[in-house]
């Protein structure tokens, strides 16, 4: 059966694999000629390119950055009267192989500077890429500290050192799980803490690792950690009887609003009706299909971005957004956050007078040097003056969110 | 001077070559930099999917067995080579040894996973090993997703509980749970990742055509003729499977090497899948037609980039006309008298050239 091929057609099928051999490479070359993308290079604009997943079961975070980088570009297009810059989005399904898959095809287009990755695990093999060619990358929403590097934990443990041209839109995990522990002891949120996090997700172990050791220093009681995986993700009744029974006034849920709106769903079924508390991954509960958002009424997120804030900014994007993405739904904060790498990136740009004659080197040092000074501020929808430090984390505040009506209300203004 | 060669021979001389020819060609072009930055990057992960199809091959269409888990002895040589190929760090100072210490390791772990698994499950019969293999590659990734391993001056740490309890100073964290493992050193050459080719090839094609390959094949077609004379039904099946078992670990490490990161979800059922799909589209049993497959398949996602989300469209219809067209009578006769055609028009020649000859060459 496996020897069927022996004889005689061998020369044909060695001449077969030879033409397929060709058209590979004919295809690779055309490739490299600068139509990877698809679109057609304007003369003298700056090449921003995009990675996330728009496809696949992280598809809703690389759409809304996708949609939200476009917006930016636009405006700012719109704004200069003429083309000055080009996004080219590309698809990594959230999977790191695909990711450096896409980060070559942006290459092969000529990429300037990097808006990317949307999720995290990619980001980190793609960071590591980045930082071998020197391309300036600015991730909108990958919130883990080896998307960064040289970050220590508490035991001064580094695990992969500073990658200088990577730099976060958003907090990093540890950020927020301490965010979230201060959050709630200085409001008085709750005094026994359940915990419910994915252990088989690096994002909501990060947060998560974080929060428990900075609660230990607040004071704060953790009654209950249970924990739930991507496969399992169907039913949370074991994990929400254990913080019934422990009592648990407060369920921290440093996780996805997928899971999350189950929890809730599940939670209200049990008549267990304690404080939900999530962070950023909640973001976007409400727009679950088939999710009664009254379940979601009380519950209170860290999030930087609000859609129904009333500042002109915010209005302006939200319409532009639903128009670019030709959709009703409210942009979520990943758009926002891909809005404000743009913008950001834009800002330092214009004040360096950098040109796409320069190379992407060039422009790299360049962007490292005015992101790293510390001095350089930008006020977006995500935050009013916003630094960067040297190690690629953003400086700005949190803001703290409470569902009423369907809708986020800042958490101060409703207290 | 083909032609004098047995058929075995020739078939794997040609299998050879192909691939011999293929990395000159493709290792040609791209230091002549006249493949695009994509395809480049594309060439160690094709590698490591050559590999994988191989040696799966040789459970699935030599052994006749479904296995559903081959990511899961994957992840084995992943994580186990590039922990390896951390400690060697700074104690080997080349990086081909290294990557060679590191692949050796991988495929030595990925064996023992293999027994282990294959002990229980190959005195059973029907179905149970794929049902085994599916659970296995879910065991082992949530195993992995609570493995901690980290390095600092005193040696290797290891925890199933967290990075805090490893209890290390000042050290590296190499396997960090569910965030797997970061900071890896890009050993993986398309070099190595050929000669690894090489090297599964070789071995796989010289099983199969050993004593051993002809028992297992034997235990294929028919397992009680096979068992009435007296071969061994569990050892040469157990054989199949280790083997294989230790080649998919290898590419594991080829694979986890080529990327600074990788995690433990990547290893999981639709990756098995995907390598099941490369053997069943090339042909069970097939090894040449597993290693074009796996090839082009890997290539098409990426060529097909520029006509956005309907690749995956393209690439349904691909795997579907594939199937369908393999297993169409109409398709299979036009293809069957081409390949006649061809066979009188050599046999012609063969004979011109017997006839020539003084004493008259042996027929096969």
């Amino acid at each position: 059966m496996f020897n069927h091929g022996v004889s005689r057609r061998s020369f044909i099928q060695l001449s077969g694999v030879a033409a397929a051999g060709i058209g590979l490479t004919a295809c690779g070359g055309s490739g490299s000629s600068g139509n990877a993308g698809g679109s057609a290079s304007a003369e003298g604009a700056i090449k921003i390119g995009g990675i996330g997943p728009i496809t696949g079961a992280a598809a809703i975070y690389g759409t809304a950055t996708k949609f939200g980088a476009q917006v930016a570009v636009d405006k700012i297009n719109e704004t200069e009267g003429k083309t000055v810059l080009e996004l080219n989005w590309q698809d990594d399904e959230h999977d790191p192989e695909k990711s450096v898959n896409a980060y070559n095809t942006l290459k092969d287009w000529g990429m300037h500077v990097l808006v990317g990755t949307t999720t995290t695990a990619p980001c980190v093999a793609v960071s590591t890429e980045t930082n071998a060619d020197h391309v300036f990358q600015l991730t909108p929403s990958a919130s883990s500290t080896d998307v960064i590097g040289g970050q220590a934990d508490q035991d001064g443990n580094v695990t992969i050192p500073r990658k200088d041209n990577v730099f976060q839109m958003c907090f990093t995990d540890p950020n927020q799980g301490t965010a979230s522990a201060k959050y709630i002891a200085e409001q008085k949120l709750g005094t026994k803490i359940a915990i419910i996090y994915n252990n088989a997700d690096a994002y909501s172990t990060g947060i998560f690792r974080k929060f428990e050791s900075e609660a230990k220093n607040l004071n704060l009681e953790i009654v209950s950690t249970t924990t739930f995986t991507d496969d399992s993700a169907t039913d949370f009744t074991v994990q929400l009887n254990e913080a019934k029974s422990k009592a648990a006034d407060l369920v921290f849920l440093p996780i996805y609003y997928t899971p999350a709106s189950i929890i809730l769903k599940q939670a209200n079924q049990m008549g267990f009706a304690p404080k939900f508390f999530g962070v950023d991954g909640m973001d976007g509960i409400l727009t679950v299909e088939g999710f009664d958002t009254k379940l979601a009424e009380g519950v209170m997120l860290l999030t930087p971005f609000v859609a129904t804030a009333t500042d002109e900014n915010t209005k302006g994007f939200v319409e532009a957004y639903k128009k670019t993405a030709n959709t009703e739904e409210n942009p979520n904060q990943f758009a926002a956050d891909a809005f404000d790498c743009v913008s950001a990136i834009w800002g330092a740009i214009k004040a360096l007078n950098i040109t796409s004659a320069m190379t992407t080197q060039e422009i790299c040092d360049k962007l490292i040097e005015t992101f790293a000074s510390g001095t350089f501020t930008f006020s977006g929808l995500t935050g009013e003056n916003m630094t960067w430090s040297a190690t690629g984390e953003v400086t700005k505040d949190p803001k703290g969110m409470i569902i009423k009506n369907g809708v986020y209300e800042p958490m101060d203004a409703a207290k | 001077m083909l032609k004098n060669l047995n058929k075995t021979t020739r078939s794997n001389i040609i299998t050879y070559g192909i691939v011999i020819v293929a990395f000159v060609v493709m290792q040609g072009l791209a230091m002549a930099g006249a493949i695009s930055n994509s395809l480049v990057g594309l060439l160690v992960p094709i590698c490591a999917y050559i590999c994988l199809t191989i040696s799966l091959n040789l459970v699935v269409g030599i052994s006749g067995e479904l296995s559903l888990g081959h990511a899961g002895f994957m992840s084995v040589g992943a994580f186990c080579g590039l922990v390896v190929a951390a400690c060697c760090r700074g104690i080997v100072g080349s990086d081909i040894v290294r990557l060679t210490i590191a692949i050796l390791a991988a495929g030595a772990m990925a064996a023992v996973a293999g027994v282990i698994i294959g002990l229980p499950v190959m005195r059973l019969r029907g179905d149970y090993l794929a049902i085994v293999t599916l659970a296995f590659g879910e065991i082992i990734k949530n195993l992995l997703n609570n493995l901690y391993v980290g390095k600092d001056a005193s040696g290797l740490h290891f925890s199933m509980e967290s990075a805090n309890s490893l209890g290390m100073q000042g050290g590296t964290i190499l396997i960090n749970g569910p965030q797997g493992a970061t900071g890896i050193d890009k050993l993986s050459t398309f070099a190595s990742g050929f000669v690894l080719i090489l090297v599964t090839l070789t071995v796989v094609l010289n099983l199969i055509n050993s004593r051993t390959g002809r028992a297992i094949m034997a235990v294929r077609d028919n397992r009680i003729a096979a068992e009435s004379v007296g071969i061994n039904v569990t050892k040469y099946r157990l054989i199949a499977f280790v083997v294989s078992a230790a080649l998919a670990g290898m590419a594991g490490a080829l694979y986890a090497m080529n990327y600074s990161s990788i995690v433990p979800k990547k290893f999981d059922f639709n990756t098995s899948i995907l390598i099941l799909v490369f053997v069943v589209l090339g042909g069970m049993g097939n090894i040449r037609g597993g290693i074009v497959s796996a090839a082009l398949l890997t290539v098409l996602p990426e060529l097909l980039r520029f006509i956005g989300d309907y690749r995956m469209l393209i690439y349904a219809i691909v795997l579907i006309l594939v199937m369908i067209l393999s297993n169409n009578a109409a398709f299979q006769s036009r293809l069957t008298s081409l390949r006649e055609k061809v066979r009188r028009r050599s046999d012609d020649q063969a004979a011109l050239a017997v006839d020539s000859q003084s004493g008259g060459a042996s027929h096969e």
